[in-house]
């Protein structure tokens, strides 16, 4: 191609030049994160617009139980702890170590789990599932692609165990890990905005 | 944008990507503050509220927006440097699109709704107490 | 289209017999399509093709021969674009006067919303993709992209959403919604059957491929640039493709997510855009459009970049402003994200928001503006060839004007009350992207055929097309002007 465009003649190599193994490997995951962020705006947008349709059904503070709540993001927040150690385990090269910590995680993400598939279960039970009103569409539609990404994170995590198990901390394995656990505490990050704005306001 | 004489000498020879993955220390911290910033809205809501409804709005709120930071620096290690600010540059421009749609479609669409005939706007509809119970 | 059985089966859905249109023009397209096929697959087995088409082609991860698949495609899918128009025009041209026409209001609908839907997604974005693909790893002297397998991936997935889109012409029907598919008239309640389904399909389909393909692009111009093209020395096409990627990245999961919510409201009874139960259908047309203004923007920037690269060649001239003209590219891809009430100014959201939309609408065409001027001043006393691209290239300065203009004009909150559902609106839309669009892709083509296939290719009927081109929606639009 001819650079048509300096102001002063400049040349570059344009023969084809090396490029490290997986270099691009995480800014390209973190873009796929902001790209998941918006997804997630779009759905706080449509339960900011929604959220107070009601349609003369339950609200918030019949439905909701902050206790629970409480629990499941005490269980997420040392969840992104314990992978914060993995990480560091597996930066110092110490593989059993960040098994441990890798299967803390996996533990307490399957708790996130199990608690809310209980509370969702709790809800459809009392009539107050997604088709009520639009209010529950937007909290079950929000809450549940946040739980739908942790059960994928979940899947992720135990695959990689079984990867770390058979090839060890490879290098492939470290930067699938890095992916990970950008993952994780993004989801961790998104948590906050729905226990604030979902939970939080909503019961106020 | 324009650090050139980064991307003369070290761009794709080798490539210091600017990652860190922190401390044991930087870690703790970070719970820490998280759990502090988590236990005063969950507190605050819990208890009751102030009795300013507002207020406790914009401590629950203020709240989550420092968590939000918190987990930023000392979870996800954000920085200026990581993949020759390309990172941080990706996130800004993802912030500023996330407040555009919630701030935009939530003005449009309450806009719309103050707007509609009288007979046909819902918000002045009652919520069910004690529903469930 | 009375006899449809809603009934829905475990593996077929809604799908059964009388899924087989009942209609002679339907089966006619069908026959001629199976005698094509039939033909293109005994041509290929005769000369033993399917092995190379399958090793060489298919299963490639080489980014040139990915964008050229990308070509084909969206060629093959401007054919049908192409035939929809015409069917419209026929159908326009023959029901007036008490007459139905040929085609009954079902199939008319049909037709509608094929063309906007195929154009859009299963034509320009193909093309824009491919010309990227192909383009930007070679000026930026990378050997491929940063993930060469995702990037086979993407494009496999943007056929699988045509594949589907197609397949509705023969099993069942197509969305009869516009080619947003506002609801309520794409909910359950008024679209009870298939049609709508395929569209949510095939374009979920498709635009994750496109996300993806955003993502490896955006990737690409930020890790693999060749030592020392810092940013404000790379080739115009690549300031333009860089903008447009992230613009892909940062709006396609609106559309993602907006369209998942619809098949909610169809599939599980939920009641987001409902019109009951605290639904707001508004909402949709706010979200969709969150992405649909963007997504306008994602179509042009790569084609301003082919008009840069085009008008600096045959002027024999460096590219006026090249710095301008960047500052303008980034300007649009920021403004793009705060006009998408233009699109709706008649919902009835009040003066104050439709003032606010209606003047960023209008500061958006300065920096557009800008490039027209950056494109004359290069042309200034240049050595001008008119050869096949700069031929096109003229054609768009003069169609895209008067899109432009319209479209400033539509800015105008009470003149759009007037203006909107005419054939104004009609006219104004499709010569900004015919002019805009599908020119520059005919000048990108013309210009990168050499290079991309060894030979060199121009003829006077291309050159006469060029003009009859630029003519044709020229006087198109003044004829709808007066229309309206």
């Amino acid at each position: 191609m001819t650079p048509t465009i300096a102001d002063d003649a400049q040349y570059w190599d344009t023969s084809p030049h090396h490029h490290e193994e997986g270099a691009s490997t995480t800014i390209g995951f973190w873009i796929y994160l902001m790209s998941d962020c918006l997804m997630f705006a779009v759905l706080f947008a449509v339960f900011g617009v929604l959220g107070q349709s009601y349609a003369a059904g339950p609200g918030p503070q019949a439905l909701f139980e902050l206790h629970l709540v409480a629990i499941n993001t005490a269980f997420l927040l040392l969840s992104s702890l314990t992978f914060g150690f993995a990480m560091l385990s597996t930066v110092a090269g110490r593989q059993d170590r960040a098994m441990l910590w890798l299967g803390a995680t996996l533990v307490l993400g399957l708790a996130f789990l199990a608690v809310e598939i209980y509370e969702f279960q709790h809800l459809i039970h009392l009539g107050a599932g997604p088709q009520r009103s639009a209010f529950l569409s937007s909290f079950f539609a929000l809450v549940g692609t946040h739980g739908l990404h942790v059960a994928f994170g979940c899947l992720w995590l135990g695959t990689l165990m079984i990867q770390i198990r058979k090839h060890g901390l490879t290098g492939a394995n470290i930067r699938r890990m890095t992916c990970l656990s950008m993952f994780w505490h993004f989801l961790d990050v998104i948590w906050i905005g729905v226990f604030t704005f979902v939970y939080l306001l909503g019961m106020i | 944008m324009a650090d050139t004489a980064h991307a003369k000498t070290a761009a794709h020879v080798h490539h210091p990507d600017g990652h860190d993955h922190g401390t044991y220390r930087s870690y703790a911290i970070g719970f820490i503050l998280s759990v502090i910033l988590t236990a005063i809205p969950f507190g605050l809501v819990m208890m009751g509220g102030l009795e300013s409804r507002l207020l406790t709005a914009g401590i629950v709120i203020g709240s989550a927006a420092i968590q939000v930071l918190v987990h930023m620096v000392y979870f996800l290690h954000m920085n200026g440097r990581s993949d020759e600010g390309w990172t941080m540059m990706a996130l800004i421009f993802t912030v500023v699109v996330v407040v555009i749609i919630l701030a935009g479609s939530l003005w449009v669409m309450h806009n719309m709704n103050a707007n509609m005939m009288p007979q046909m706007n819902h918000d002045g509809m009652p919520q069910l107490s004690g529903f469930g119970t | 289209m009375a006899t449809i059985d809603h009934s829905t089966t475990f593996l077929l859905g809604r799908l059964n017999l009388s899924a087989i249109p009942q209609d002679p023009i339907v089966w006619a397209t069908f026959v001629v399509v199976v005698i094509g096929g039939a033909g293109l697959m005994a041509v290929l087995t005769k000369y033993r093709l399917w092995g190379y088409l399958w090793h060489e082609w298919f299963t490639t991860v080489d980014h040139k021969k990915i964008g050229i698949m990308y070509m084909v495609l969206a060629l093959i899918m401007l054919l049908r674009g192409f035939a929809d128009a015409v069917m419209m025009r026929l159908q326009s041209i023959l029901a007036f006067n008490g007459s139905e026409g040929y085609l009954n209001s079902h199939h008319y609908d049909q037709i509608f919303t094929a063309h906007g839907v195929i154009m859009i997604f299963f034509v320009a974005m193909p093309f824009i993709t491919g010309l990227m693909n192909y383009l930007v790893p070679l000026q930026i002297g990378a050997r491929d992209v940063s993930f060469p397998f995702l990037n086979n991936l993407s494009f496999w997935m943007t056929v699988g959403g045509a594949v589907i889109i197609m397949a509705s012409l023969f099993v069942g029907e197509f969305a009869q919604t516009g080619w947003l598919a506002f609801p309520p008239l794409s909910g359950i309640g008024f679209s009870p059957w298939v049609g709508v389904d395929y569209y949510i399909w095939g374009l979920q389909v498709a635009g994750v491929g496109t996300t993806l393909s955003g993502i490896n692009l955006l990737v690409t111009i930020i890790k693999m640039r060749a030592p020392g093209m810092d940013y404000m020395r790379m080739p115009i096409f690549t300031w333009t493709a860089l903008c447009t990627n992230i613009l892909i990245v940062a709006s396609f999961p609106v559309l993602t997510v907006t369209l998942v919510l619809l098949t909610l409201d169809r599939y599980v009874g939920t009641n987001f855009f409902t019109s009951d139960l605290g639904g707001n259908a508004m909402l949709y047309v706010n979200l969709i459009w969150i992405w649909g203004h963007p997504e306008v923007y994602i179509l042009i920037l790569p084609l301003f970049g082919v008009f840069s690269e085009v008008t600096a060649t045959f002027s024999g001239k460096r590219l006026f402003g090249y710095t301008s003209m960047v500052y303008a590219t980034v300007c649009i891809t920021v403004l793009s994200y705060i006009v998408w009430l233009h699109h709706f100014f008649t919902m009835g959201s009040g003066a104050s928001v439709n003032a606010f939309f209606g003047i960023t609408t209008m500061i958006i065409s300065v920096p557009t503006g800008a490039k027209l001027f950056n494109w004359i001043f290069t042309m200034y006393r240049g050595r001008i060839r008119f050869d096949l691209p700069m031929m096109w290239t003229v054609a768009f300065m003069l169609t895209f004007t008067v899109g432009g203009m319209t479209g400033v004009l539509l800015a105008v909150p009470p003149a759009d009350f007037v203006l909107h559902n005419s054939l104004f609106l009609v006219a104004h839309f499709h010569n900004v992207i015919i002019g805009g669009v599908l020119f520059g892709l005919f000048a990108a083509i013309n210009f990168w055929w050499p290079k991309a296939s060894g030979s060199s290719w121009t003829s006077s009927g291309a050159r006469s097309a060029s003009g009859c081109g630029s003519w044709a929606s020229g006087s198109r639009s003044c004829r709808c002007t007066s229309w309206a």
